[in-house]
């Protein structure tokens, strides 16, 4: 645990000694709440579903975005300046690395994620506001962007070029996400199909405020099936 | 980490260590045993694999055969203990760019488990050093050659193992900083068993008492610094005498007189500008570890010769070195 938190340390400075925790955040804040607020007003219902659910425009489709970018260089970089030699030698496991790069991402996901409760304050100023779905809301975006981070992770392992890494997973990302708007051409079998398996489906889940067993686990299992094929690539690099 | 020395305690063993890259066999079977409180030093050309060999050796490359084992612990079993006792320099000293100097150091306490109560003093005893005090605000990206080098010595001792392994640790520096870096190795090798791999042959003259040398992925040589330079070679003697009284010397008569001395393998004269009239000059190549300087200095005053200077010149590990490993493509 030690080492999973000094892993994770060195990557948090790292993120936040340089632009790009500030870029990613701010990024993220601006498009998002442009996303949200330019139908909030039409809508006229004191609600954060649209921030939660996904759609092409919506701030759940910047993440699919914005997390291949905050991953891309967690291993690849590693590799290529090859302080992943230096990281090898050292006494750390191979799961405490991936594990404490994990965390760094997902703290720097994490604040630019919750800083958006500060729309749900103003919204709850504006009209009386239901807490409910937008705990599992956020909770639901949670899950998402972990899933979406364990996948990047694992890209960043695969190869020594942050460009190869962020495409990688960008396809991914995007290909899980954007599937569930295409079982709508698909023949009846398949469609129940294609839509369990899209990241999209699950968020819509959880964003109408009912936390099911079923939409957690599949994040889950993404989750932790994304890192252990993390581990599992940083355990070959040696053979 | 424990203080029992035992005398003889193995802490390198390399046993038939095997590795191939695709169709290339970097490394075919290396064996060697290293004891506590040796330096040794690990030669060989470029490409004959001893970074490899160091790889295996620090539980960053898995070997494809054999085994090696670290202060008695096998390497593949249980990577962890054997890493924590251990420093390792990795060639070019890979670095963390954007961190800074003393970031990178705390970075590496952490992940060593240097504790709190103890890191203040630590960080400053090997700051200075190795000398990268006046550095640690500074990026490592900004960083010369040289203190990056100093950094990566640093980290490689921040939580005092007793075994050191260094690749390459003055490549790319100038003749200051190598020796510098040189004389740090030579203090630390005397409480801490170091590995360090050079193609600077001078550097290990200096500073190990082993040498090992690997050519083309297998073990040519394995011996103490100066058997290893006596092997080969022994000694050559630089002769110049002139005559007491004027009169010419009897140039061939001398170097028939020489010759015979016991130890003495051959007796060349030196034809150079350097040499006054009626100076003579001779190179003697002398046996193994004989001596035969009192026999030539008696020689020549027999003959009625001043010795005008005579200076003792060893074969040098270069030749050595390349006697070895030339050999071994032929």
């Amino acid at each position: 645990m030690r080492n999973v938190r000094a892993i994770a340390k060195k990557e948090l400075a790292s993120y936040f000694d340089s632009p790009v925790a500030y870029i990613v955040i701010g990024s993220f804040l601006l498009v998002a709440g442009w996303m949200f607020f330019s139908s909030f007003f039409l809508m006229e219902r004191a609600d954060m579903r649209t921030f939660f659910a996904p759609s092409p425009f919506s701030p759940s489709m910047l993440l699919v975005v914005i997390v291949p970018a905050v991953t891309m260089r967690l291993i690849s970089e590693e590799k290529k300046s090859g302080t992943l030699e230096l990281l090898t030698t050292m006494p750390l496991t191979d799961t405490e690395v991936v594990l404490g790069k994990f965390l760094a991402a997902m703290g720097l996901l994490s604040v630019g994620l919750f800083s958006t409760l500060v729309y749900a304050l103003c919204i709850s100023a504006i009209g009386p506001l239901d807490w409910g779905p937008i705990l599992s809301g956020y909770f639901g975006l949670f899950l998402f962007v972990a899933a979406m981070v364990s996948i990047g992770l694992w890209c960043s392992s695969l190869t020594d070029n942050q460009i190869v890494a962020f495409i990688l997973s960008f396809m991914i990302c995007s290909g899980l996400y954007f599937v569930y708007w295409l079982q709508f051409f698909m023949p009846q079998g398949m469609a129940g199909i294609v839509e369990y398996l899209s990241t999209s489906f699950h968020l819509d889940n959880l964003s109408r405020g009912v936390i099911d067993t079923r939409d957690v686990l599949y994040y889950l299992s993404l989750i932790i099936g994304g890192l252990f094929l993390t581990i599992r690539s940083l355990g070959s690099e040696q053979a | 980490m424990s203080e029992a020395t035992i005398p003889n305690e193995v802490m390198i063993s390399a046993e038939k260590l095997r590795k191939s890259f695709g169709e290339f066999e970097a490394v075919k079977g290396i064996d060697f045993n290293i004891s506590r409180g040796e330096v040794v030093g690990f030669l060989g050309p470029n490409g004959a694999g001893k970074s490899t060999t160091m790889k295996m050796l620090t539980g960053f490359l898995n070997p494809d055969g054999g085994r090696a084992t670290i202060g008695g612990v096998a390497v593949a079993k249980s990577p962890k203990v054997a890493q924590a006792n251990l420093g390792y320099l990795p060639e070019n000293a890979p670095m963390y760019e954007d961190m800074m100097v003393v970031d990178f150091l705390h970075f590496i306490a952490d992940v060593r488990g240097v504790s709190e109560d103890i890191r203040k003093k630590r960080m400053r005893e090997i700051g200075e050093r190795c000398g990268v005090m006046d550095v640690l605000g500074k990026d490592l990206g900004q960083l010369s050659k040289g203190y990056r080098q100093r950094v990566g010595l640093a980290q490689a001792m921040i939580h005092d193992p007793d075994l050191l392994i260094l690749d390459e640790p003055t490549s790319g520096l100038d003749p200051n900083q190598i020796i510098e870096i040189r004389e740090l190795i030579k203090e630390l090798g005397r409480e801490k068993t170091i590995l360090l791999s050079t193609h600077i042959l001078p550097e290990v003259e200096a500073t190990c008492g082993r040498i090992i040398i690997i050519n083309e992925g297998k073990l040519v040589a394995d011996e103490a610094t100066e058997a290893l330079m006596a092997r080969q070679s022994g000694t050559i003697l630089r002769v110049t005498m002139c005559p007491k009284n004027g009169t010419p010397l009897d140039g061939e008569r001398m170097q028939g007189l020489l010759v015979q001395l016991p130890g003495v393998l051959k007796v060349l004269e030196v034809e150079s500008n350097d040499l006054a009239e009626h100076e003579r000059g001779y190179t003697v190549s002398v046996e193994g570890r004989e001596d035969p300087r009192a026999d030539i200095f008696n020689t020549v005053v027999d003959e009625n010769a001043i010795i005008l200077d005579m200076y003792r010149e060893r074969i040098s590990l270069e030749d050595t070195f390349r006697q070895l490993t030339r050999a071994e493509e032929v």
